[in-house]
């Protein structure tokens, strides 16, 4: 009898930590085939110049841009608006405050709606609706200048998606400072605000900081949002307005993805492309993880 | 003390902390305003079909057909298959990353070593990272062929390609919260467990699991809210044939996919227009629903059962 539950006991915990491993495996299935597939193809060349011939030669150098430039829009645009939110979360109101409930609850909804949605909320919304409202007060008559998918579009549509990744990271490195801290600026005849900027801010850079790389990764990666609000598959020169339309790395590889005529020749271009936005991802994210565990670190008792 | 006058410095500082006040709760307004505006913005677009006579005169016949043919002359508006489409693959995901997650989650919390802890939990954040775009590029050219050689699947792309493409999304949510909630089981439930003589794995399966079941409820409504919303992984890699079928090795076209397909070249204001926006309301709504069933459980019930009141 001791034995069979032993034997038991080995089975069940020998399935458990295949299902773990399993997480590992898959991870590691996927990044090692496209080192694979994409390592001979990427060079500085590859990374610095335009596509040629129909995107089955040259570079990926305007997705790169553009999706930089849109990561960047996006957070001067969503990094404010999340760290407010979160200041009021954290600082302003207490877990029985029925308004700060409804915030919360209405954040975490909002990271669970589809980013297709984002997409099509973007298009309805700031497209369709704010744009050609600015377009109707300051555009020259039957002339369409923001009504029209746009890289700020895009960045205004994915700083929203992104914003509950922000108010999460944000919240938690608030709440981490230890209220003493705050009780020592407030008995020194500091009010709140100068308790936060002086005080509880400063003490959790590093934990802003997390929430805002996790956002800039988070935002790199996602296509659908996009699709309608700003993304385009080939342009001749590079963006320099907020009204222009932008290349992205994921929007271009889900395009060559799906649409190529002549898979063999844009593969390696494929291949690169998801390494170089699988790069771009990864090390975004491993950084912010590792400022994490260093921050929870920190105030731990 | 009565000559104290408050000085110009002190008057800013307290002027500078009303309005930053004011200031906070107004963006905090509009961070709760956000979920609003995008159910009004995307239900104000597909609200033609119920209430303009022409468009619903168009639509609603064909509405629940089990044919989506909206680009013909004769225009049908079935979203039978897509349904079904969205049940095979994320049904598909759900049965493979639940099982996955969960026992990821509880030998993580139970019976891993510290270090390995510390590797598994960031890897799973990193997996979640991974861009769905990427995953679909990956399902598309490794996976696919994979499944057909142990499959023998008629056509490469299909809903079993598009399922096991989404679990991989589905399991870093599942194994995060279901770890949340598994090694939030207070300790003395499980000391209480050995005290009787139980062993290391019995109160993992029959004292720890149980215990934490809301959390992992909840965890796998939200990798099925995930999964339902999932839309380049499906985009690329199950095919894009809207067939009412339950053959799992069929081509199907998920809900998702259909708005990323067909919104580029539609009209704006046409009837298959409204039916996208009506589409995107449909996905709006379930993601909002599983998002307020699992925060029930993980807050009414978790909460309560551990705080013993």
């Amino acid at each position: 009898m001791l034995t069979r539950k032993k034997f038991l006991g080995h089975f069940y915990t020998a399935i458990t930590a295949f299902a773990a491993l399993l997480i590992i495996l898959i991870i590691a299935i996927i990044l090692f085939d496209i080192f694979r597939g994409g390592l001979a193809k990427l060079s500085w060349e590859f990374l610095t110049s335009p596509p040629r011939e129909g995107m089955t030669a040259g570079g990926i150098f305007p997705a790169i841009y553009g999706t930089f430039l849109l990561v960047i829009l996006m957070s001067i645009v969503g990094l404010p608006f999340g760290l407010i939110t979160a200041i009021y979360l954290s600082e302003y109101t207490t877990s029985q405050n029925r308004f700060a409930r409804m915030v919360r609850f209405a954040v975490s909804n909002l990271a669970s709606v589809p980013s297709i949605v984002f997409g099509l909320f973007g298009l309805g919304f700031f497209v369709q609706f704010v744009g050609a409202g600015l377009d109707s007060v300051l555009a020259p008559k039957d002339e369409v200048i923001w009504g029209k998918p746009a890289l700020i579009w895009a960045a205004a549509t994915l700083a929203l998606l992104t914003l509950p990744v922000v108010i999460v990271a944000v919240e938690e490195a608030l709440r981490s400072v230890p209220i003493e801290y705050r009780e020592a600026s407030h008995a020194l005849g500091a009010t709140k605000w100068q308790t936060i900027w002086h005080t509880v801010l400063p003490n959790a850079v590093s934990g802003i900081l997390t929430g805002a790389i996790l956002a800039v990764s988070r935002g790199a990666g996602e296509v659908a949002p996009l699709l309608f609000t700003g993304a385009a598959f080939f342009l001749p020169k590079l963006p320099n307005s907020l009204d222009d339309q932008f290349m992205h790395l994921g929007y271009h590889l889900y395009v060559m993805a799906t649409q190529s005529v002549n898979v063999e020749l844009t593969l390696p271009i494929q291949y690169a492309t998801t390494l170089v936005l699988l790069f771009l991802t990864f090390v975004l994210n491993l950084t912010a993880i590792l400022i994490r565990y260093r921050f929870r670190k920190k105030f731990a008792p | 003390m009565d000559t104290y006058t408050k000085t110009a410095h002190l008057l800013r500082a307290e002027w500078l902390d009303r309005i930053m006040r004011v200031l906070i709760v107004a963006v905090a307004s509009v961070a709760l305003s956000i979920i609003f505006l995008i159910f009004i913005f995307t239900f104000k677009e597909a609200k033609d079909v119920f209430f303009d006579a022409d468009t619903r005169h168009e639509v609603l016949p064909t509405l629940f057909s089990t044919t989506w043919q909206p680009v013909s002359d004769n225009p049908k508006y079935g979203i039978v298959p897509l349904l079904i489409g969205t049940l095979k693959t994320t049904l598909i995901a759900m049965v493979i990353a639940v099982p996955i997650g969960v026992l990821a989650a509880l030998y993580t919390s139970c019976f891993a070593p510290a270090w390995l802890r510390e590797v598994i939990k960031p890897a799973a954040e990193v997996l979640a990272g991974f861009p769905s775009v990427v995953i679909g590029f990956f399902a598309l050219f490794v996976l696919a062929d994979v499944l057909q050689a142990l499959t023998h699947a008629e056509v490469r792309l299909n809903a079993l390609v598009g399922g096991v493409a989404i679990s991989l999304t589905a399991i870093p949510i599942i194994f995060t919260i279901s770890e949340d909630a598994l090694s939030a089981v207070p300790k003395s439930i499980q000391e209480a467990s050995y005290g009787l003589g139980a062993t290391r794995w019995e109160t993992a399966f029959y004292i720890t699991l149980p215990a934490a079941y809301p959390g992992i409820f909840a965890a796998s409504l939200l990798g099925f809210g995930r999964a339902i919303g999932e839309t380049l992984i499906v985009l690329m890699a199950t095919g894009n044939a809207p067939i009412s079928s339950w053959t799992l090795t069929d081509s199907v076209r998920t809900l998702t996919a259909t708005i990323g397909a067909e919104m580029a070249e539609v009209v704006f204001g046409d009837p298959h227009y409204s039916v996208l926006f009506l589409i995107s309301t449909v996905l709006f709504l379930s993601a909002f629903i599983l998002n307020s069933v699992a925060e029930f459980y993980i807050k009414a019930r978790l909460m309560k059962k551990f705080k013993g009141e």
